[in-house]
């Protein structure tokens, strides 16, 4: 009994991250699995067998050889090994990813913020210009741009972002709006506080943390169509180890060779799910009621 | 009601006005000049600048743009500078094929996401909500040019289950020739009752409706779970309970039903994007869509071709958000008591 109210009463750290974990699975999952993409990002070159077939080595001895002991995901089609690569990977995507998000929420939640507090003719041209950039499917918008700028890592996050931003704006504009009719802000107003003041100093922290949530969840969007690009030859081009450009450059092999194309595909899957899982539990920790559109 | 209406509509428009000017500025910048491609490899001089004045490249910008607009409302979208052919005939082949992609990949979203979201809300918390929305989260991180890649091996280069691309066998083109009446195969197969046009038709959708349909497959599972369990905790829901009915008539006749727009909402948005945003599927299974083209035509820099796709579609978007949210008000009285 006293060992019972004991351990009821100083539950061990691990007891109790286990007890939280049990509590929010999506978010303790997301965790871990986005906590491992970003350790093999960071120690890829200590972790990776041959790091020097991130580049452009090439053994043609060990040429399209199947999974083994030696290469456990196999070797390409100039004999690097692929579980270097997909590691290295880590560090192309979720890139692209990071800096995508920046960009979009720098725009976008600018311009939200003033289009939702000022209201009128401001809001109008505001939301009409970002409605004009939602209805051009984002995809295309960002194949024309990247036709424009010439396939490099710059011009992806470039075209991906110009499609982007709007979701912000859109998402920060609704907050603002409704955050402007509350007491407090009435109350401010009536201090006397400068408008732009208001707008920095109480009305953006309150639009903070939707916006948080919407970019954990948009991760998993982004690096999806950062490798679709990718994938069309549009993107990053080749001695990069970016994982939609090696499943494009397997697809010629792949009825004979099938991990060319199978493991960087299943890499680019887990890092969209570990960072959607991680999205979703944030979601329904501080966020429930938001919509699930997109 | 009619304000709103009105007031939605001209909206619509200044967003439709938008794009094109955008698609306007667009085909400006991408590098390359369209009357030499238009003009062939080993056209003089002089044949590029009579492509010019044909295209209408030799006027400022702002009477192109005017140009632009007007060839666009009297039906006149350009010619395509890949396939020579006006851009409208263009998706006008195109299109029926990916709405009948699409439209596959829908029905089977709705069909699978929707009772899995229903029990993924009648058990929430519970093993089966939590391979429910594993499966959904899933379906919306699924890379869908790998997953195309995979399937076409599997089933149909190892298991032969399926055929491996196009839209139909092509000899049935010679034997069995395709009456034309919507443009999709399995539709004009099955009302002319040319049932071998059909079948093939049908098991060459399979495939790649399967694929398409990964990720409005997870959308509409989590959209159908959120909305029935924040119904269920409505006060009138709480009264349908007290009343006796069981969990499941609550859920699946009453929570369900609040659920409809968004869900509704959410497909017709998915079906606007898809409809080019479904291009890599097309490539990998060869389907004759408009994603397939709008590919092509990048590649090609095939401006007009790609001003066309990119302003399809923006249409298709902004005319179903708009029916839409007008059907929104007209069925739902909670909302049109809120104008």
């Amino acid at each position: 009994m006293s060992t019972l109210v004991a351990a009821t009463l100083e539950p061990s750290r691990l007891a109790r991250a286990r007890r939280w974990a049990r509590l929010n699975p999506s978010l303790a999952f997301g965790a871990v699995a986005v906590s491992l993409i970003v350790l093999v990002a960071v120690f890829a070159p200590l972790l990776a067998p041959n790091p020097a077939d991130a580049g452009n080595a090439t053994h043609p001895f060990v040429v399209l050889q199947g999974p083994s002991w030696s290469h456990w995901f196999g070797t390409d089609q100039v004999g690097r090994d692929i579980l270097t690569r997909v590691m290295y990977g880590a560090r192309v995507s979720p890139l692209i990813a990071v800096a995508v998000l920046a960009v979009a929420a720098v725009v976008g939640v600018p311009l939200g913020l003033v289009a939702g507090f000022f209201g009128g003719v401001i809001d109008d041209i505001i939301m009409r210009i970002t409605d004009v950039f939602l209805a051009v499917p984002a995809l295309l918008l960002a194949l024309a741009l990247v036709t424009v700028l010439s396939p490099t890592m710059t011009s992806t996050i470039v075209a991906i972002s110009v499609s982007w931003w709007p979701w912000y704006a859109r998402l920060v504009r609704g907050e603002a709006a409704s955050i402007r009719e509350r007491r407090f802000i009435e109350s401010a107003h009536a201090l006397g506080i400068p408008r732009w003041r208001i707008l920095l100093r109480h009305v953006l922290p309150n639009a903070v943390t939707p916006v948080l949530v919407q970019l954990s969840l948009d991760f998993g969007s982004v690096i999806l169509t950062a490798s679709a690009l990718s994938f069309l030859g549009l993107g990053v081009q080749d001695p990069v180890p970016d994982w939609g450009l090696m499943v494009s450059e397997g697809q010629i092999y792949f009825t004979t060779n099938w991990w060319l194309v199978t493991f960087p595909g299943l890499a680019i899957l887990f890092c969209a799910f570990a960072f959607n899982i991680l999205g979703d539990g944030l979601r329904d920790r501080f966020d429930p009621r938001q919509g699930l559109g997109r | 009601m009619t304000r709103y209406v009105s007031r939605r509509v001209g909206l619509s428009l200044i967003v439709v006005a938008g794009v094109i000017v955008l698609t306007f500025l667009i085909s400006h910048v991408i590098p390359g000049d369209p009357a030499v491609s238009w003009a062939g490899p080993h056209a003089s001089a002089a044949q590029i600048a009579a492509a010019r004045a044909q295209l209408g490249l030799n006027l400022p910008i702002w009477s192109q743009i005017l140009h632009y607009f007007g060839g666009i409302l009297s039906g006149d979208w350009g010619v395509s500078i890949r396939t020579h052919r006006s851009v409208l005939a263009d998706l006008g082949s195109a299109v029926p094929a990916s709405v009948e992609l699409v439209g596959a990949a829908l029905i089977i979203a709705a069909l699978i996401g929707i009772p899995l979201g229903l029990v993924s809300a009648r058990y929430v918390r519970r093993w089966p909500d939590q391979v429910a929305r594993f499966g959904a989260v899933l379906g919306v991180s699924m890379p869908a040019f790998w997953l195309a890649l995979i399937v076409q091996i599997v089933f149909s280069h190892d298991l032969h289950w399926f055929p491996t691309a196009g839209e139909y066998a092509p000899s049935l083109a010679y034997s069995h020739p395709i009456p034309h009446v919507t443009g999709m195969p399995v539709i004009d197969g099955l009302i002319t009752l040319h049932l071998a046009v059909f079948w093939s038709s049908l098991t060459h959708l399979v495939l790649p409706a399967v694929v398409v349909s990964s990720y409005p497959l997870g959308v509409v599972t989590r959209m159908v779970r959120a909305k029935v369990l924040e119904t269920s905790e409505e006060t009138h829901t709480q009264m349908i309970r007290s009343l006796g009915f069981s969990e499941r008539a609550v859920l699946s006749q009453f929570s369900l039903r609040l659920a409809w727009s968004p869900v509704v909402q959410v497909l017709a948005l998915v079906f606007a994007y898809s409809l080019a945003n479904t291009f890599l599927v097309e490539a990998v299974f060869d389907w004759p869509g408009l994603g397939n083209y709008a590919a092509q035509s990048i590649q090609s820099l095939d401006i007009p071709a790609i001003a066309g796709v990119t302003l399809f579609v923006a249409m298709a978007y902004v005319t179903l958000n708009l029916l839409v949210d007008i059907a929104q008000v007209f069925f739902d009285p909670r909302m049109r008591r809120s104008l």
